[in-house]
């Protein structure tokens, strides 16, 4: 199982459960887990509604794609610290994470 | 006021196939969309996608498909408003309806068709303290008259494309310009990068990377804009004009207030022939919702067919409908 905790939009943090090996992103896990996330393009990574911020743990993460920092880059207040969640595998390097849902506006 | 037969809000896929349909039934159109062009998010979102799902293509990039649609429904001489929101439905005393926009437009029709997709499409706004007090006095979300900004003191915030295009185009115009971004490099068009580093250079504009807005004061209208480095400085310069640009996003907006049943932001219809709760406004495409629904354009397409078959009863109360396939009759031109 990986671990991770995610924080929403009121500031509340609930841990999520994942089975290894599962081949879905993080956006889906956030939508299966009925997490308010609109992810207008379905995951292509255009529409940036799928933002998150790892505020914890984002040193184990794969690198910033060049198409996903072009999109952060629109974004009104992405941190370095932002990624779009439809860009990242669910895979062991999320254990321990702590993920914010950035606000509906960005 | 403008006058028709069926008022179309949302010109995306949907609502532009609606006037095909609609056309044949010779029931006239006119469209209205927040954004300054046809397409819904084929266009604003995905214009060089290939579709693989629309009968008969086995593959079409979006933005041929929305120009498509457009040849196709031409013959119908659908009229447009574009670049404005609509703000009310006003029910008028014969049961006809007049839709306001948010330009003062007044459209004048027997039936309201909401095709309106996943909400209008609206600017994204950066967090800045006051940001709202500011709109049209000083602060605004694109440029829709650029004389409006000739010899002001101009300040773009934002990293993608439309940033850059308008610091190029604004450089010539206005008397100062000042592009804030919050990285160091830009990854959208190089050419306009390039270019805008050049100005830059040249003493033609500011540039002021690595670095973000924290908040905006004036009196009355905008003077002045206080930006934060990622270093943690704070500058504070003189603005007439706020301009950030950071893309848009669909909202719901009015649509909640139309007195409509609405099932988590969409809008439910009867199957029969996707009609709302209130008499002569009907709901297709990616707005409506009911048991089984799929937001796909091909199952707007066919909503969009039978919602017309219903809708004819308000356009012509004294008439009866008999059906035509298109081989028989070809398309009727207005
Ligand atoms: C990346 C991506 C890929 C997709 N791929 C496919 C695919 O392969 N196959 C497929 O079938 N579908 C696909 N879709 C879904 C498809 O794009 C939608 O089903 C389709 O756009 C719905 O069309 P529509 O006309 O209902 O709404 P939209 O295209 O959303 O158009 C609605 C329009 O209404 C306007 N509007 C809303 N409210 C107002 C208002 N109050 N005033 C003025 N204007 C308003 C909006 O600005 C918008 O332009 C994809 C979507 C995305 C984002
Ligand atoms: S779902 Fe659209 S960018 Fe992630």
């Amino acid at each position: 199982m990986i671990n991770f905790i995610v924080e929403d939009r009121n500031g509340e943090q609930r841990p999520v459960e994942v089975p290894e090996g599962i081949g879905l992103n993080l956006m889906e896990v956030l939508k299966a887990s009925e997490y308010d996330i609109l992810a207008t393009c379905g995951g292509m990574g255009l529409c940036a509604t799928c933002h998150v911020q790892v505020l914890e743990g984002h040193d184990n993460f794969p690198p910033v794609s060049d198409v996903e920092l072009d999109i952060l880059d629109t974004l009104p207040s992405a941190h370095d610290d932002s990624r779009l969640a439809c860009q990242l595998r669910v895979e062991e390097y999320m254990e321990g994470a702590l993920f914010r849902i950035a606000s509906e506006n960005h | 006021m403008i006058t028709t037969d069926i008022c179309i809000i949302g010109a995306g896929p949907v609502g532009l196939f609606a006037v095909f349909e609609a056309g044949l039934l010779k029931m006239r159109c006119h469209l209205i969309d927040a954004l300054p062009q046809v397409g819904g998010q084929l266009s604003e979102i995905y214009p060089q996608k290939p579709i693989y799902d629309i009968p008969g293509y086995p593959e079409v990039k979006a933005q041929e498909l929305v120009d498509n649609l457009m040849e196709q429904i031409a013959s119908f001489k659908p009229t447009f408003s574009l670049g404005e929101r609509v703000e009310v439905l006003d029910k008028q005393e014969d049961g006809s309806y007049i839709v306001g926009t948010s330009e003062g437009t007044r459209v004048h029709c027997q039936v309201v068709v909401i095709a309106a997709g996943l909400g209008s499409f609206e600017p994204r706004k950066p967090e800045i303290e006051g940001l709202e007090r500011f709109e049209g006095k000083g602060v605004s979300y694109m440029v829709r008259n650029p004389e409006l900004l000739r010899d002001r003191r101009v300040v773009l915030a934002g990293g993608g494309d439309s940033a850059l295009d308008w610091t190029i185009f604004l450089a010539n115009v206005a008397q100062e310009v000042t592009l804030v971004h919050r990285g160091e490099t830009f990854r959208g068009a190089p050419d306009s990068a390039e270019k805008v580093f050049e100005l830059a250079q040249e003493g033609k504009i500011n540039l002021i990377l690595n670095s973000n807005i924290s908040s905006i004061n004036g009196n009355g209208h905008l003077k002045e804009v206080t930006l934060v480095g990622k270093d943690k400085s704070s500058y504070t310069m003189e603005a007439d004009h706020l301009i950030p640009l950071f893309g848009l996003t669909p909202k719901l907006g009015p649509i909640a207030d139309w007195g409509l049943a609405i099932d988590k932001s969409a809008i439910s219809v009867n199957t029969f022939d996707y009609s709302t709760n209130v008499e002569r406004i009907y709901a297709i495409g990616d707005i409506n919702t009911y048991p089984g629904k799929l937001k796909l354009i091909l199952c707007g397409f066919h909503e969009a067919a039978l919602m017309c078959q219903s809708a004819f009863k308000y356009v012509y109360p004294n008439q009866k409908l008999s059906f035509k396939y298109t081989t028989v009759n070809g398309v009727p031109a207005f």
